[in-house]
């Protein structure tokens, strides 16, 4: 096990110790303990940038199950450190900013770090992972973290019901991409993503490529909150404050992203690639945006920026395939739409990251996160103010920030689809232009909305809870270090062109470079007066006009349905489940266990008949038996008898003891045939049974022969009849066919070799299939704890009731 | 359960009780070179607190021996894995078992087995889960 596994799965390891610190260290918050992990990984992570800068990266394996294929082979490249950044840089601001936001008297902190710890570590699986395998467990497991995270206040129900959203859609996504997997494993015979874009090639024209194309795209749109899944991502703003800045905005919905930036190498160049990234990207911003505009809470308004940011990443992604397309251009201008979503995936983090912070710190500070309810608040917290004018302008598009720069080259590459000849896009392309730029007016309104109906405007003090207040240092520490990156970057780009953004592009797009070639990324405030520039006028200046006249639009705003239609079209596929299979189960489940029993016993014959005939496998040789002496004749007599003398019993009590006597006759057999641990086994057992039924018996209803109808006698006794002959004839079968050599040879070789002992049926037990004995004394004791379970339950109920 | 006077039962019980633990005991331990082990030990046993149940009644049952049979599951359980997984610490795959002969003062020569801790695994979880069910059923009245 390498340093570099140890990174990965260290927050895993942590989170078992978290409880305990917990417990132990009472007053001290448990935050405190869970913090310098993720700076320790940070600064780790930074010691790789020299590899990933010139070029090289760095791979190490274990061996998991090799003979699948399946190892866990951490690599680390451009994407994946940036990724690895993101997810323990953000992830240590969190933490901080959740010790001072999460009260270490009313919550449940053990449990809150425990998820977030699983979080850190699932998502630094998924982007440091080459085998496909092992990143799809990772994968679900930031599913079910997010999961845990969402519904952290799980006596909420809206608390439960966006936690379950949100796994049901991406779960259903993580399958597809799942089946995506398997069909990249038919065609290339490996789960190693490098191996399988060494042969991207040969495999552009399998049939399986489109559909492997669509699983995986399937994955990454549920994950990333593309339209229309993006319905989970609104109801996930649930969680607490801290968790929303982290998972559902810094770095799990950008798995997705991650995921399509890894297999444009692979799939990049089809055209449904293009079109479907780009498309659905595009949708998704303005789709997103326009929503975000109409919401009055202050998370819904970032939720839905976020979805629409989400939107303009992967867009970016989409068009920067094409470049795949255009190798042949010295100046290959469509790489400047990976540079951009590189880049603005970056900016992404920082602005959205402190926003979602400070929406937290007015939350935690006021009581309240309605706009209608907030105002004026920019003299009592100024610094919060301060870090949300800078996180907003940002999101706006507003020189200097940072987001300034990337909406430039956002605004660069969708000008350039016009200019495309490939996929209709000649005609179509101009789409991408306006939308993107239509979708940037709503998004500078409603960053506008958010800083300035919150603290400018009229202060409100009789619609608050609290007295409004600035938050104490250690909540403001996480997001000015934010806005301190969102005006850095902003200055200086070029600190991240070289360091981040080049290896990262190395990694999307490597066939376009040759040997020891890197990207020349290089981020500039003026342009000059191009077109891109007048965009970003025209932008703020209809965005002004707009935000102005902001009641008037209101009404219009409001004809946007306000439960939406996908939301219900949601719930009614949720219910319209659960009834249905209701309905179907109520059907043949009807609380007798005799028709439980008729059920199983049918199918049993069925089946059983079916494959004994059908594989035409029914023989009887008499070859390999045994004489049959006056012992066994007499004991099949009293077998034979007990259990015909069962069916005319008049009592229970006479049936339970007829049926033991059967079953000891039985374990005579066992003694005849000399294998004397069977035949204790049996005794013991049947002793147990008849003490049960005894013990059962107080509560089953007296024998009635209720059911004297001819035509259920028959079908019963059909029925028993059928299984003991179907049974006999397998049992017939199986010792007149010998297919192979038995392997009681090799047990009764090994047995005092290997395992030192003497009991042949006791060293198998717990040796040879040792792992058998240990799944079914679980299976046991499960089902004692259900039982155990459906007993109590019940009768709480009945006491409650 | 019934208020049932039987006498012979009840006096039966008090010596047989004994010897039946005993006995099981013995299967048990017996295992790895004679008919026994884990799971015929653990019924014995289990047999034995039945009949014990089925003299007396359950109050009385829970007042001599007050185990919580879930719980002696868990260990039982905990047993298995923990001998399973132990041969990992030795960078030997899962559920390999390693014995000995060791001399102990008073018993002598032994051979020692870890696959007889996993079979105390086994023992353990067979008398929780039939008391665990045994002692649910009979108490729902």
């Amino acid at each position: 096990m390498s340093l570099l596994h140890l990174a990965i799965v260290a927050p895993l390891i942590l989170s078992i110790f978290i409880p305990i610190f917990n417990r132990i260290f009472r007053r001290i918050h448990t935050g405190w303990f869970v913090l310098p992990l993720p700076i320790l990984l940070f600064v780790y992570f930074l010691t790789f940038l020299p590899e990933t800068m010139s070029g090289k990266l760095v791979s190490k394996m274990i061996n998991w199950i090799p003979s699948l294929g399946i190892n866990f082979t951490a690599k680390v490249d451009g994407l994946g450190l940036l990724f690895s950044l993101l997810i323990t840089g953000i992830g240590a601001l969190v933490v901080l900013y959740s010790i001072y936001y999460l009260a270490k008297n009313k919550e449940m902190l053990n449990n809150f770090y425990v998820y977030l710890l699983l979080f850190m570590g699932a998502m630094l699986g998924v982007v440091l992972s080459d085998n496909l395998i092992v990143m799809y467990a990772f994968w679900e497991l930031t599913s079910f973290s997010s999961f845990l995270l969402i519904g952290y206040w799980y006596e909420r129900d809206k608390s439960r019901y966006g936690a379950q959203k949100s796994m049901l859609i991406t779960v259903f996504g993580g399958l597809a991409m799942l089946g995506g997997i398997i069909l990249l494993y038919i065609m290339t015979g490996t789960f190693s993503f490098t191996e399988i874009m060494s042969q991207a090639n040969e495999i552009f024209n399998h049939t399986l490529f489109v559909p492997a194309l669509l699983c995986i795209l399937l994955g990454a749109f549920t994950k990333s909150a593309q339209f229309p899944f993006y319905i989970w991502l609104p109801d996930a703003m649930e969680a607490p404050t801290p968790v929303s800045a982290y998972l559902h905005s810094a770095t799990m919905v950008k798995a997705g992203i991650y995921l399509v930036a890894r297999f444009t190498p692979v799939f990049g160049e089809h055209f449904l690639w293009l079109w479907l990234v780009a498309g659905v990207g595009v949708l998704t911003m303005i789709w997103g945006s326009v929503f975000a505009v109409k919401q009055t809470d202050l998370k819904a308004i970032l939720a839905f920026s976020t979805v629409s940011q989400l939107g303009l990443i992967m867009s970016l992604l989409g068009v920067g395939a094409a470049a795949l397309h255009y190798e042949f251009l010295d100046e290959n201008i469509y790489t400047v739409a990976v540079t951009a979503a590189i880049f603005h995936l970056i900016n992404h983090a920082t602005f959205k990251g402190s926003l979602f912070m400070a929406a937290g710190i007015v939350d935690h500070e006021t009581g309240t996160r309605d706009i209608r309810k907030l105002g004026g608040l920019m003299h009592f917290m100024p610094i919060t103010f301060t870090i949300s004018i800078i996180g907003a302008f940002s999101m706006a598009g507003l020189p200097p920030f940072n987001g300034f720069l990337s909406k430039e080259m956002f605004f660069t590459a969708m000008v350039h689809v016009t200019e495309m000849d490939i996929f209709n896009l000649e005609t179509l392309g101009i789409l991408f232009p306006v939308l993107a730029w239509i979708a940037s007016i709503f998004t500078f309104i409603y960053s506008m909305i958010l800083v300035f109906q919150t603290f400018t405007g009229k202060y409100k003090p009789e619609k608050l809870d609290k007295k409004p207040h600035e938050a104490p240092m250690g909540l403001l520490i996480s997001p000015i270090i934010l806005v301190s990156l969102v005006i850095i970057f902003g200055f200086f780009p070029n600190l991240l062109s070289d360091s981040l953004i080049s290896p990262a592009m190395a990694s999307i797009l490597p066939s376009l470079l040759g040997a020891g070639e890197e990207f020349k990324v290089h981020i500039s405030f003026w342009h000059g007066p191009t077109i891109e520039l007048f965009m970003t006028l025209g932008v703020i200046i209809l965005g002004l006009v707009l935000y102005k006249t902001h009641a008037r639009w209101k009404k219009i705003y409001k004809g946007i349905p306000e439960k939406l239609a996908l939301n219900r079209f949601y719930d009614f596929l949720l219910e319209g489940l659960q009834s249905a299979s209701y309905k179907v189960t109520n059907t043949y489940m009807n609380g007798s266990i005799r028709s439980y029993l008729v059920y199983i016993f049918a199918f049993l014959i069925v089946i059983l008949a079916a494959t004994l005939f059908g594989k035409n496998a029914f023989t009887v040789s008499t070859s390999n038996v045994s004489s049959i002496g006056v012992y066994e004749v007499a004991l099949a007599i009293l077998v034979v008898l007990g259990s015909i003398c069962i069916l005319f019993a008049k009592s229970r009590m006479t049936s339970i003891i007829l049926l033991g006597a059967v079953g000891y006759t039985v374990s005579l057999f066992y003694v005849l045939f000399r294998a004397p641990d069977l035949a204790l086994t049996q005794l013991v057992i049947e002793t147990i049974s008849v003490a049960l039924f005894l013990v059962c018996f107080y509560h089953l209803p007296k024998l009635r022969k209720f059911e004297t109808r001819m035509r259920f006698k028959l079908m019963n006794a059909l029925i028993s009849v059928g299984v003991g002959a179907i049974v006999t004839l397998i049992a017939l079968s199986a010792h007149s066919s010998k297919l192979f050599d038995s392997i009681s040879r090799y047990y009764v070789e090994n047995t005092y070799t290997e395992a030192a002992g003497k009991n042949m049926v006791n060293v198998i037990l717990v040796d040879f299939r040792g792992f058998d004995t240990l799944f079914e004394i679980t299976v046991l004791a499960i089902a004692s704890l259900g039982i155990f379970g459906m007993i109590k339950l019940r009768l709480n109920r009945r006491n409650e009731g | 359960m019934r208020n049932t006077n039987n006498i012979i039962l009840e006096t039966a019980v008090k010596v047989l009780l004994f010897f039946i633990a005993l006995y099981s005991v013995y299967i048990f331990t017996a295992g790895h070179y004679y008919p026994g082990g884990g799971f015929i030990g653990g019924l014995m046993t289990a047999g034995a607190i039945v009949l014990l149940l089925i003299t007396y009644d359950i109050k009385t049952v829970v007042g001599i021996l007050p185990v919580n049979f879930r719980i002696l599951t868990a260990i039982g359980l905990l047993f298995a894995i923990g001998t399973s997984a132990g041969s990992l610490i030795f960078d030997a795959p899962f559920l390999t078992h390693a014995f000995g002969d060791v001399h102990l003062p008073i018993l002598g020569d032994l051979s020692l087995h870890t696959a007889t801790l996993f079979d105390l695994g086994v023992y353990f979880v067979v008398v929780g889960v039939t008391m665990t069910i045994i002692q649910t059923i009979g108490e729902d009245e």
